[in-house]
This record gives C-alpha cells, structure tokens and sequence, in this order.
C-alpha cells in the first residue's frame, strides 16, 4: 500500500510541475511579447517597458518559471493586470461558485446514472434496458450548453420555477443553491448518460464471472448479487469515469457558466481571455488543472480503497 | 443492433450530404441579410425559417455543418496521424523506456482539462477554426496512441508475428504491415467515436466565440447569436441544437454499430 501511495505521489508530483511549466510555456509563445500583447497594438513604448518590468519579463526564462510557481506556493498568484486586485482572492471568490456547481452536477450525475445503470444491467436485453441504452445514447449527444438554454426556456421563462441567471451570492443559501440547480443539470444530465452506459456494461461483465455463478448458486437472488458482489467490482471503471467528469465539470463550467452568468472560475478565465489578461489566465487554469490532477490522484486512492489487490503491490 | 447501423449512417448521412450540397448549391444566400424578412417561423419559403437578420436557418445550417465536418475531420487526422504510429511504436517496444515515455505523455495530456487547453491554445494564437482544430487535435493523439497500443499488444504474442520476428523482419515493418491491419477496425470505430467528440467541442469552443470567425456560419455561434433571442423566437435555437444532435446522435450509432459489425465476437455476446 505505501509504495502504492509512493508511486502515485511521485506522479502526482511530476504532473503537477510539466502542466505548470507547459502552461507558463503556452503563454510566452503568444505573438509579440506578453507585454506588448495584453497592452495592445495603440501602447506607448513606456507603457509596455513598465508592464514588461512589472512583469519581470527582462529575466531569462527558467528563473521566472521558477519565481511565479515559488510565488503560487506561498499562495501569491500576482496582481490582475486589468482589475489591479490579487488574481488568489479573485480565483478564491470564484471557486465559491465552480466548486459547489461542480459537486452539484456529479452528484446529480451520479444520482441519476447509478439506478438506470443498475436497471439496465439487471434487465439486459429487456425493454427497460433498451428505454436507457436509448436515451443514454440521446443524452450523450447533447451538448450541454443547448441543453441549457432549453431548460432556461422551459422552467425559467414558461413555468418560472427558477432564476434564468445570475447568482445572489451565499448569503442566503437556498437563493444560491436555486440559481444553481439548472446549469447543474444542464451539466448533469450528458455526463450521467456516460456514466449509466459505463457502469451498465462494467456490471453486465462482472456478472459472467465464477463468483457471481457461486454467489447465485448458493441461493442469492439476481438482485442480491447484483448489490452484493458485482457492483462493488464494477466500481473501478465507474470511479474513473466519475474522476473524469469532475475535471470535466470544473472545466465544463466555462461554457455553462457564461450561458447563466454565473461568476465562476470559468467566466473568469473567459474574462480574462478577452481583456488579454494573461495573468488571470495563466494563474486560473493552473488552478484548474492543478485541481484536475489531484482529483485523478483521489481516484487512484479510491481505487486502492475498492480493489484491496491494488493495495499489496 | 443492426438498425443502429442503419439509422447512425442516415442521420451522418445527412449532414455530410448537406455539408457537400451546399458547395454547390444552398436554398439562400448565407451572407444575404434580409430584415424584413426576420425571425419568420418555418414556412414553405424558409423550411426552418430566418434569423435575427432575416437568413435563411436551413442554408446557415448546409454551410455549417461543412465547418463542423471539416473541423471535427482534420482532429480526427491528426490524432490519427500522430497517435496510431506512436501507439504501434509503444507496442513495439513494450515495457522499454519507450513505451514507458509514450504511455506517461498520453497521461499527462489526459490529466488536461481539454476545453481549458483549447480555450488556452484560442485565447494565445487568436480565435479560428484552424486553432480549434489544433486544440481538438491535440487531444485525440493520446487517444489513438492509447488504442492502438492496446490493440496492438495482445497481436505480438501471436505465432505469426513471432515468426515474422525471428525471420528477421524489422519491428517497424511488421507493425505496418501485419499489426496495423488487424487493428484497423478498432481504429475506425474510435475514428467515427473522436469524430463525433470532436463536433460537439467545435460547436462549444464556436459557442464561446473561440471556433471559426463570421461570416463563416457554424452551427455552435448560431445557438451564440439565438442565445438572446430564445424567448421571443424559440425555432432560432431550436434548429441548428437539434442539429448538433441529431449529426452526434448518428455518428455514435454508427461508430457502435460498426463496432458490432466488425466484431463477429460481440454479436455473440448479446
């Protein structure tokens, strides 16, 4: 088990430090120089000689990389070029927003596709099981964003049930949850009909297994297998859907969030891209990313937690 | 499954028939605006009827699915183009350092939200459909290599691949001329898989204003432009989502009933 750990911290380590270094990279190769294109093409020399000093730009390559990670690990991710406040508060203030979107939507998600997945499993070859293969496969289709402006036009401008846009802010919870609730499903709904097919199929092949036959041979129903043995087993491919949906859930949000205003990490690296703040977006999709790997780092413990033949290597 | 097959290949059919036609020919100019006529609801005129500008919704939708296509095609190629040989390179010299350097890059690709890379790679080079292509690209390398290898694997234990080993012919060659074949099916349903893929993340990166620029119609900144519009003229947003769909819609019916087809073992197994 901990050489298990060991191994994957060294990953997690490794990745962490070439994502880095590949976004800080991406962002020197934009054309011109960094200074000059965030200023634009009208900036008076003097203007652009400040921002490059400002931005330490006159310092070889290798010895910035190493000033701006040093910088983000004491927590200092710089100043925003356009709305001069710390870029740690701005990016703080927004993951209040991504962060809970995110865990709305996978857990919507994993709501929804653990009962069809394990209907469908259960029921192979039966209407039911052919009612979820077709609608997963119409749901995989969906692209998001329209898929978000259909539920706008349905519960927000006919029923009114929910808020169409915008975000009051945590101060009164509920308000904030509501305004929420749709672009969560909206990005619930396509990654849960991926995850019912997955589980389905991962459940459908556990179940040709020796141990399933014994366990029913022994008296088990369909069902009690099914719960007992077979989804546990399945598990393994499920979590790694599931770690990847988070990541995309964080990432997705980019695009939902600007279809509900939302004033999330994601509409701040939109944002930012506009006004050319290449700061904002480096910082922002470092943490993104960074966010990212740790997750598929959790699910590699998970797996341990799971499968206990990961945990003697 | 059969009429998966069936139904996937109309419905892919379809756009790619509307994508060809419409380099000859399109009901209305798509570049012709007409705003007396706008926001008409579908009528014998306008099939799927007008936008905010007063453009014919069906023609934007013909030329629209030729960015889309191209789009989602050219990714396509260059996944395949660079991931299927170093897929077979890792298979070739599996357990060596090579693989091992191949399999951990394709990790670290994975371990990239590729929507904030794409947004990243648009938001430096500027906005086009070539960049968006670049950053869907980019994504399906690690995908085709993970394949590949996969595929490719379980055929170097195989007698005849040994045989040709020990007769002297070089890895290289046996992995295209041997390996590549048998795994042609496997590459052609993920080919078909990362198609699809790759037409739903142009029309989002095209939604956000990072795909192909006007006047140059594409389906996801048509949905952009209805996007305000969408109380007052539903049929705008409506048309060019169902669309992106019904196109998705197809190609995975037609990816996995290729799959089934190509693969006498599964129809066994359902």
């Amino acid at each position: 088990m901990l050489r298990y750990v060991a191994r994957r911290l060294l990953i997690l380590a490794i990745s962490l430090i070439v994502a880095s270094a590949l976004i800080f990279s991406i962002v020197e190769l934009v054309p011109g120089d960094p200074a000059s294109f965030m200023l634009g093409t009208g900036a008076r020399p003097e203007t652009v000689a400040a921002l490059r000093d400002q931005m330490g730009l006159d310092l070889p390559l290798p010895l910035r990389y190493a000033q701006w990670v040093g910088a983000i690990l004491t927590g200092d991710f710089g100043t925003s070029f356009t709305y001069k406040t710390p870029i740690a508060g701005m990016i703080l203030d927004r993951m209040q927003v991504s962060l809970p979107l995110a865990l709305m939507a996978l857990l919507l998600s994993t709501a929804i596709a653990f009962p069809i997945g394990i209907l469908a499993a259960s029921r192979r070859g039966g209407a039911s099981d052919a009612a979820v293969m077709g609608a997963t496969q119409l749901g995989i289709a969906l692209p998001n964003f329209w898929f978000a402006m259909l539920l706008v036009l349905l519960f927000a401008v006919h029923l009114q049930w929910l808020p169409a846009g915008g975000f009051p802010g945590w101060s009164d919870p509920l308000a904030a949850l509501r305004s929420l609730l749709l672009p969560a499903i909206a990005l619930a709904l396509p990654q849960a009909a991926i995850l019912a097919r997955v589980l389905r199929s991962a459940l459908i092949e556990t179940q040709g297994q020796d141990y399933i036959r014994t366990a029913r041979a022994k008296g088990l129903t369909r069902g009690q297998t099914l719960r007992r043995h077979a989804l546990r087993n399945a598990l393994i491919p499920v979590l790694t859907i599931m770690g990847m949906q988070f990541s995309f859930l964080l990432a997705g949000a980019i695009i939902i969030e600007n279809v509900f205003y939302l004033p999330g990490l994601g509409r701040l690296i939109f944002q930012a891209i506009t006004q050319r703040d290449l700061i904002v977006v480096q910082s922002a999709v470092l943490v993104l990313v960074a966010a990212v790997i740790a997750v598929t780092f959790l699910v590699d413990l998970a797996y341990a937690a799971v499968d206990p033949r990961l945990r003697r290597r | 499954m059969r009429w998966g097959l069936i139904l996937g290949a109309i419905l892919a059919g379809i756009a790619v028939l509307a994508a060809l036609i419409s380099f000859a020919w399109t009901p209305y100019d798509v570049t012709a605006m007409a705003i007396a006529d706008k926001l008409q609801t579908p009528s014998a005129s306008h099939p799927f009827g007008t936008d905010h500008f007063g453009r014919d919704i069906l023609s934007m939708l013909m030329v629209g699915a030729r960015t889309s296509i191209a789009v989602a095609l050219v990714a396509v190629g260059i996944g395949m183009g660079l991931g299927v040989p170093l897929g077979l390179l890792a298979a070739a010299n599996r357990g060596s350092w090579i693989d091992e350097t191949v399999m951990r890059g394709n990790d670290l690709i994975f371990a990239f939200p590729s929507l904030v890379i794409a947004i990243l790679i648009t938001a430096v080079f500027g906005p086009s459909a070539v960049n968006a292509i670049i950053a869907i690209g980019i994504f399906n390398i690690p995908v085709f290599a993970r394949v590949t290898r996969g595929g490719a694997m379980p055929l170097w234990t195989l007698d005849y691949i040994r045989a040709a080993e020990v007769a002297g012919k070089r890895r290289a060659r046996i992995s295209v001329e041997h390996i590549l074949p048998n795994i042609a099916n496997l590459l052609i349903v993920q080919g078909t898989i990362q198609f699809s893929l790759g037409i739903l993340a142009e029309a989002g990166l095209s939604y956000v204003g990072l795909g192909a620029q006007p006047p140059t119609p594409s389906w996801g900144r048509m949905l952009a432009e209805a996007q305000t519009m969408v109380t007052i003229a539903p049929h705008v947003a409506v048309i060019p989502g169902l669309a992106i769909v019904l196109t998705v819609l197809g190609l995975n019916l037609l990816g996995d009933g290729l799959r089934d087809w190509l693969d006498p073992r599964l129809r066994v197994m359902r």
